[in-house]
């Protein structure tokens, strides 16, 4: 019996143990997914293009706090990032982007996506228009960082012949990059959904804003680019012809009088209550946001998280041991106006002597509300805890003031001929050279999440970033009907963005000036990712970052207009005063201040208008021109 | 015991021998100068001035970048071989001029040994004459802008500063007093004076500084001309 049991089965073995040579090498793989099963399953092409979304290029965004420190608009407050007040010139390869490794999977996906017959008719289109925009935006991304550059629409492929001379193209010209990209968000506007209520994905929205946006830059540099003559390349590579100005701001007039007229968004107004709150939660409040176009969402919980919260987190309510790193420039501040729409210094000083303020709030009252919801302030609130911002104890001494501060955050000291063992020094600081303290006296606000937890890195944030939202759709209709010769219609868009800060007087026609334009773009979009673009474009930036050092005098001149120099940034101080016996005691002053650590006036070279391109990209496509200045 | 003797003298013997310096030599050969005029070297901004040398023949081409110093002059360690000397457009407050051999601005820089070579530039302009000295609590300049290009690439003056400074780099990024005169308002370019009050500071004219002395220099804006043209660094007793 065992016998044959054993004869069966060994029989067995060979019958069924084997399989065809041809079957046993063809075994799917089973941690890939083939082109062939991707293109059937709208799921899997929708995961496909989640990885593409998911590397879109911005260059000031929340997961990158240190680009928001090369300027003006921020002090790095992290001791290994002090050298970015410490070096003159800006480096010609810095914001250099050559990806036609993405511009490939983008062509990829577009082809393939084309010939994948097995998706629905509506979803084909749909991811097509996505893709396309995605392109569209790589490419607005390239052109607003490099100038022209080659226009590769279709995958390519090398064909192992030792020759690659076929794959080398030469750069577009810069107009014809955003002649591609305006003519493109024509074509997608039609295929993607009209639907104010995605804001993660592409819609009608988001094409038609980067249009606006695109036609905006370039109109902007054809003008302003005629008053910097050698910022251009002889085939224009570089620079736009003035004559095409006008054509590009109408196009983008156009583009963002679709989306207003559409009436499909709207400002975030939820807050009525207080204007700064209100500001502040247009960008973390993500249920119903009427005035986000496009953001780069996050969730909780599913790996996808930012530390914007952890980053910046004031040090008195801070959830790690951690925070406080991005810290608004005086320089910033101080451009948010007055009720009455003027523009004014912070008021620190009456004739020689202080101005007393019973509460560190109170120098800051009166003004636009974004200032409040920008920017952390001292005597504000984040996540119901005051803020401790005071840079030391001003005592009187010998009929004049002397300081006494701390070294760490909230110090207990003595005061000479006083108290002992009191608090000589904030617990948020500032104090100079601290890092994560409030080195400039102020904190960041924007994109900051309320929610508990969010400064714990275990936890994190949802906040999305905002790529696209209403108020700058409506600030490029204002700007492109102003150069339009149209400041009426300017002036409408301008007030609705302003009314919304608690701006209720309203700027008439004749008030409309390029500086106020650039004035009102600096203070509602800041720490969008718009100032480098922005300058760059209006060809201020070597003006404004022009390599001079600014006094404390000058820091406070000329608030509002476009070209003024800021090279270094400053900060506001607050300090408590110790004078019992006068009417003075426990009040606050405030000090105009530079850190030691600011000691460079930053310079943008001619050279920096459009970075460098790579040698190594350079000598393998002899096509290349350089750019100019370099 | 034996065998161990001969493990660790083979062990000896491989760290002694099996190794050998497998770097390259280090570039040897200086190459050093002056940007000139007419054998007169052309000061500039700290950091601001910069010329490539570009050396064919290899797989990929990039450039060496040889920084010019303010006093004008530069110095490069590299290796010998044949090089090509260009100045990128928009360096510098000159113009290129046309190199006899190559009928280009490039010039062909055959290095073997130490080599010491001025490059001759077209300035717009030259500051002549230069003298600064304090009076007072001023110090005051006294010069003399020569115009150089005079044909169609002629550039008018924007703009003339003087720089002070506590240390003896002196430029527009690093200063600490300066007063500017606009290039419209000054009457005769053989003999321009301007003066600038020394900060109490920084001297001993005033109540709180120390050091006895500063570093001044005239720096001339030449409209269309991103880089600056400078005088020789002074130093002025104080």
């Amino acid at each position: 019996m065992r016998k044959y049991l054993l004869i069966i089965s060994a029989a067995l073995v060979f019958v069924l143990g084997c399989k065809k040579d041809a079957d046993f090498l063809q075994t799917d793989p089973s941690n890939v997914l083939t082109d062939e099963a991707v293109w059937k399953s709208e799921s899997l092409v929708l995961s496909v293009l989640a990885d593409l979304y998911n590397r879109y290029v911005d260059q000031q965004t929340i997961t990158n706090w240190v680009e928001y420190t090369n300027f003006d608009e921020a002090f790095p407050s992290q001791a290994s990032e002090y050298w970015r007040v410490q070096q003159i010139n800006y480096p010609y390869e810095w914001w250099s982007l050559w990806d036609y490794g993405q511009m490939r999977d983008l062509n990829l996906f577009i082809q393939k996506c084309s010939a994948a017959t097995a998706l629905g008719e509506e979803a084909r289109t749909r991811f097509l228009g996505e893709a396309r925009f995605l392109r569209a935006a790589l490419y607005f991304e390239e052109v607003k960082r490099m100038g022209g550059v080659p226009l590769i629409t279709e995958p390519m492929t090398y064909d192992f012949s030792g020759d690659p001379t076929y794959l080398q193209h030469a750069r577009a010209k810069e107009s014809e990059v955003y002649d591609f990209v305006i003519a493109e968000m024509d074509t997608i506007k039609t295929m993607l959904p009209d639907n104010a209520g995605i804001q993660s994905r592409a819609t009608k929205g988001v094409a038609l804003a980067l249009q606006a946006r695109a036609a905006l830059y370039a109109a902007s540099i054809a003008k302003y680019g005629a008053g910097t003559p050698s910022v251009a390349t002889a085939g224009g590579e570089v620079g736009i012809p003035a004559d095409k100005a006008i054509g590009y701001y109408q196009k983008a007039l156009a583009a963002a009088q679709e989306i207003i007229n559409g009436g499909k968004y709207a400002l975030y107004q939820k807050k009525a209550e207080d204007l700064q709150d209100n500001f502040a939660a247009t960008f973390y409040d993500k249920s119903n946001n009427p005035e986000v176009i496009f953001a780069q969402d996050f969730k909780l919980k599913s790996g996808k998280v930012q530390g914007w919260t952890i980053t910046n987190q004031p040090w008195s309510s801070a959830e790690e041991q951690q925070g406080g790193r991005v810290n608004p420039s005086l320089n910033l501040a101080e451009q948010f106006e007055k009720l009455d729409n003027t523009y004014a210094p912070f008021a620190t000083n009456a004739g020689s002597d202080y101005i007393y303020y019973d509460h560190p709030g109170d120098i800051f009252a009166g003004r636009d509300a974004r200032l409040g919801g920008t920017i952390m302030l001292p005597g504000s609130k984040f996540k119901g805890k005051d803020l401790d911002i005071w840079a030391g104890i001003m005592y009187w001494n010998n009929g004049a003031y002397s300081i006494i501060s701390g070294d760490t955050y909230g110090e207990i000291g003595n005061i000479p001929g006083g108290p002992t063992g009191v608090q000589v020094v904030g617990t948020d600081g500032p104090i100079d050279g601290k890092e994560y303290s409030a080195q400039t006296g102020f904190l960041v606000r924007k994109f900051m999440d309320p929610a508990t937890g969010s400064g714990q890195l275990g936890t994190q944030s949802e906040v999305w970033w905002v790529r696209y939202r209403y108020a700058e759709v409506l600030l490029n209709a204002a700007e492109a009907a102003f150069e339009l010769g149209q400041p009426a219609v300017a002036a409408g868009y301008m007030n609705t963005v302003r009314a919304r800060a608690g701006l209720t007087t309203p700027l008439a026609a004749a008030d409309i000036t390029f500086d106020r334009i650039v004035h009102e773009r600096k203070v509602e979009l800041a720490f969008e990712g718009h100032e480098l673009f922005d300058n760059k474009r209006w060809r201020l930036a070597h003006k404004v970052w022009n390599g001079e050092s600014i006094s404390a005098a000058e820091v406070v001149a000329n608030i509002g207009k476009a070209d003024k120099v800021n090279t270094q940034i400053y900060g506001l101080w607050p300090y408590k005063i110790y004078n019992p016996g006068s009417a003075n005691n426990g009040k606050y002053v405030f000090k105009v201040v530079k850190s030691a650590n600011v000691t460079a006036a930053h310079r943008f070279n001619l050279g920096n208008y459009y970075s460098s391109i790579s040698a190594d990209i350079l000598s393998n496509n002899p096509k290349l021109v350089k750019n100019p200045n370099q | 015991m034996f065998r161990r003797k001969y493990i660790t003298g083979l062990l000896i013997a491989m760290t002694a021998f099996a190794c050998r310096k497998d770097n390259y030599d280090e570039p040897k050969t200086t190459f050093q100068g002056s940007i000139t005029y007419q054998g007169e070297a052309i000061n500039v901004a700290s950091l601001a001035v910069y010329f490539e040398l570009w050396e064919p023949g290899w797989g990929k081409s990039g450039a060496i970048a040889v920084q010019v110093k303010e006093d004008g002059s530069f110095s490069s360690l590299l290796f010998n071989g044949h090089y090509k000397l260009i100045i990128p457009a928009g360096q510098g407050p000159f113009r290129s001029v046309i190199n006899n051999a190559t009928n280009t601005d490039t010039i062909p820089l055959n290095l073997s040994g130490n080599t010491t070579m001025n490059i001759e530039v077209m300035p717009y302009y030259m500051i002549r004459n230069q003298q600064i000295a304090r009076s007072g609590t001023n110090a005051t300049a006294t010069f003399k802008l020569e115009q150089i290009i005079t044909d169609a690439n002629a550039r008018s003056v924007e703009n003339v500063y003087l720089y002070l400074n506590q240390t003896a780099i002196v430029d527009q990024s690093n200063y600490v007093a300066r007063t500017a005169v606009a290039g419209g308002s000054i009457t005769d370019l053989n003999n321009v004076s301007m003066s600038v009050a020394i900060p109490a500071s920084m001297s001993s004219v005033g109540t709180t500084g120390v050091q006895n002395y500063a570093y001044a220099r005239v720096g001339v804006k030449i409209a269309g001309v991103e880089d600056l043209l400078y005088s020789p660094i002074v130093k002025v007793e104080l």
